[in-house]
Parts: structure tokens; sequence; C-alpha cells
């Protein structure tokens, strides 16, 4: 009897002790975490949105799915462009990309990828700048597409990666797919309005004390 | 006791060296391993896990009764890895990411209940502390080394800096899963070879003497 108490008594203060430690480390990562995730998010805008200085958030939800958009706008309020996420599945995982589309709705800015899980040396040299560069002025209509081998023929095309046929199909299939997606529910109009312009000097160049 | 710490600690680094003497923590061995920052990272990481919960294992040892050690120690051992996992993807995003799901593993690797069974619920802190603090410099060092094998010969560089020229093809097996087999067993046989040697050299001194 007393040794099931003995056992009792040890699991309780043990997993209590754990959950006080583990909710103290949380409280104080978590926040960082997030930061990070801010951070990268927002360090990817201004990457496929060049020239922008800041940028609105516009969201929409239609039916089930929360659509967001970041509109780009320069020191004086116009427009540059506007950049959302597409994701979809790769080769071995989900592949997160950050996409920036001109306001006119017919080229690509840029584009950059946020998360990936393909084969290292193989399909993860969509991160390569040789890749993602082919997508600087791409035309998005009809659709894009991708072409083997060869040099692109048409102002729509890119080059697959050799030997990643399936990692740079899912990349134009994830642009494809949101693109779609962001002309059919953000009439035009949101995207070439004028803005206020930002606030002078974003705070991560006003202060810090230099 | 001097002598005794020096030898429980020298032990992990050749004798029990955890991934190719005990053939132990394989699974972080062959996964993470594709190259070498990834194989220090997860070194440094596992080692942290192994010191302190063996260290915490070995002050509660007689607390705790025999029959819910495992649970209680699968406890300890989970929150300290929860610990570390949240530390690197607060303060090193990139290697939390590039790693991924294998630092929540660390809690299922066998070296560190391994060592709290076999070592640390026999053995007051101070041999304990040598004995993790050994195994797990071993095991850093053969993952770094892991991961540098694998990195020249499928990137061509160290810690990301370029090593080889432009003529170098780089072997792209080697950072794939299959390399790290083909590495682990080049490595096991080249430390069986040598400890053999050793053994044939002691009994030959042994002979002639």
């Amino acid at each position: 009897m007393n040794n099931i108490v003995k056992m009792f008594l040890n699991l309780v203060v043990i997993g209590a002790l754990s959950g006080i430690i583990l909710s103290g480390v949380f409280g104080v990562a978590d926040p960082m975490i997030k930061a990070n995730k801010e951070r990268e998010l927002k360090e990817a805008i201004f990457v496929v949105l060049p020239g922008a200085k800041d940028f609105k958030v516009l969201e929409k939800t239609v039916g089930q799915e929360k659509l967001i958009v970041y509109k780009g706008i320069d020191e004086n309020g116009a427009p540059v462009g506007v950049a959302f996420k597409a994701d979809g599945g790769g080769f071995q995982g989900n592949i997160g990309l950050m996409v920036g589309l001109e306001t006119s709705y017919l080229k690509l800015k840029a584009i950059e990828v946020l998360e990936q899980l393909e084969t290292p040396g193989l399909g993860d040299r969509i991160r390569e700048d040789a890749f993602k560069d082919q997508f600087k002025g791409l035309e998005v209509k009809p659709k894009v597409e991708y072409i083997k081998y060869r040099k692109p023929e048409k102002p729509n095309q890119i080059q697959a990666i050799t030997g990643a046929t399936i990692s740079s199909d899912a990349v134009v299939k994830n642009i494809n797919r949101a693109v779609e997606k962001v002309v059919a529910n953000f009439p035009q109009e949101e995207m070439t309005r004028v803005e206020a312009a930002p606030q002078k000097a974003a705070p991560k160049e006003a202060g810090n004390g230099k | 006791m001097a002598n005794n710490l020096g030898y429980e600690f020298k032990k992990g680094l050749w004798q029990e060296l955890p991934p190719f003497r005990l053939v132990l923590g394989l699974c972080p061995t062959l996964a993470v391993t594709n190259s070498a920052v990834n194989g220090l990272a997860m070194g440094m990481a596992t080692i942290f896990v192994l010191f302190t919960s063996n260290i915490l294992i070995s002050l509660v040892r007689r607390t705790i009764s025999s029959q819910v050690r495992i649970p209680a120690y699968v406890v300890i051992i989970a929150t300290l890895v929860t610990v570390a996992d949240l530390f690197l993807a607060a303060v090193f995003p990139d290697i939390s990411k590039s790693l991924g799901p294998y630092i929540p593993l660390i809690v299922v690797n066998c070296i560190i209940l391994g060592r709290a069974e076999a070592f640390a619920q026999k053995n007051s802190i101070l041999p304990t502390a040598a004995d993790t603090l050994g195994i797990g410099i071993g095991f850093i060092l053969s993952l770094t080394l892991m991961g540098t094998i694998r990195e020249v010969l499928g990137f061509g560089s160290i810690f990301g800096v370029k090593l080889l020229g432009d003529w170098f093809e780089p072997w792209i097996v080697m950072i794939l899963p299959a390399g790290a087999f083909l590495v682990f067993g080049g490595l096991v046989a080249l430390v069986n070879w040598i400890s053999s040697r050793k053994t044939e050299k002691a009994a030959e001194a042994a002979m002639s003497r």
C-alpha cells in the first residue's frame, strides 16, 4: 500500500514540476518564435515586392478559406504590387512560397521560398536564385508553364530543374492556383488604389539609439 | 576516485563511442547528418538533454520507486527536450528548421534512456556527469564527422564553406538517406578494424613478455 502511495506521489510531483518548467519556458520562448515567423514573412514580402516600403494587409473570407494578401506600397503610398502566400504539396512535403504579383495582374514580380522539404541537392534547388529569378517578370496569363531541358520560348514559361521536375511542377502549380484565387477574389481596383503614405521612417531605422 | 572519473569520461570517446561502438542513437546519426552544421547542432542538443536529464535522474534515484522509474525518466527527458526545442526555435530558427522533427525525437533517443538505466540510476552525480559528458562528446564528434564526410562528398563544402572547386561533381547520393548508410557502414568498419588491430597488438605485447 505504502509503495502505491509512493509511486503515485513520484509521478504527480514529477509531472507537476515538468508542467511548471514548461509553462515558464514557453512563456519566454513563444513571443520570440512568433516574432521570428513574422520577421521571416515580412522579409519575404519585401523580397518579392522590390520597391515597396510598407504593406497593407487585406483579408477576405471565401467559403471556408481565409485569403490574405499583402499590398505593397512605396513611400508615397502608390501601390507597387501585391504579395501572397502559395502553399501546396511538393515531392516530400509542403512547399510554401511568397509570390509577388504586379497590380496589373499580368506579370509576376518575384517569388521567394518560405518552406520546403524537397530532396537536398535536387528539389531544394528551387531555393536557388537561378531558379527563382526566372519568375521575375513572368507572364501569368493564361498560366505559368514549365518546360524541360531547354530554354523557355514563351513569356509565360520557365525551365524546370533537371532531375527535379516534380518540385518545379509543384512550384508552378502553387503559383497558378494562388494567382487564380487572388485575381478572382480581389478586384483590381483595390490593388491600384493609392493608399495613405506610410508613416515616416519605420521604427527599425528610426531609433535603436544609433 | 579521480582516476575513476577519468575512466568514466574517456570510455565514451572510444570504448563506448555511442553510434559506432554501442550502435545506439542511430536515428539522428543517420537522419540529420547531411551537413556538418546539422550534425554538430544535433549533437549539442543531445548532450544538453543527456547531461541535464541524467544529473536529475541521479539526484532523484533514491526517491523514485523502481516500478515507476521509466515513466518518471521519460517525463524528465521529455521536459528537457521540449525546453531544447523551444530554445532552438526561438534563438536559432534556421537550425531549428533544418533539424525539423528530429529535435522532439531526442525523447526516444536510446542513448539517453540507456545511460539513465545503465549508469545514472546506480551512480552519484559526479560519475554520472563524467559518464554523460564523455558519451555526449563522443556523440557530437561522431555526428559532426558523419556530417562532414557527407557534406564534403555531397556538396563539396564544409560547414557551408566551399572546399572543392568546380571540377568536383557532387555525389548527391551522399546527402540522401542512402549516403547515411554508406558512410555509417564505412565508419563502423573502420572503427572495428582499428580496435581489432589494437587488441592484436596488445596480445602480441603480452606474448613477447
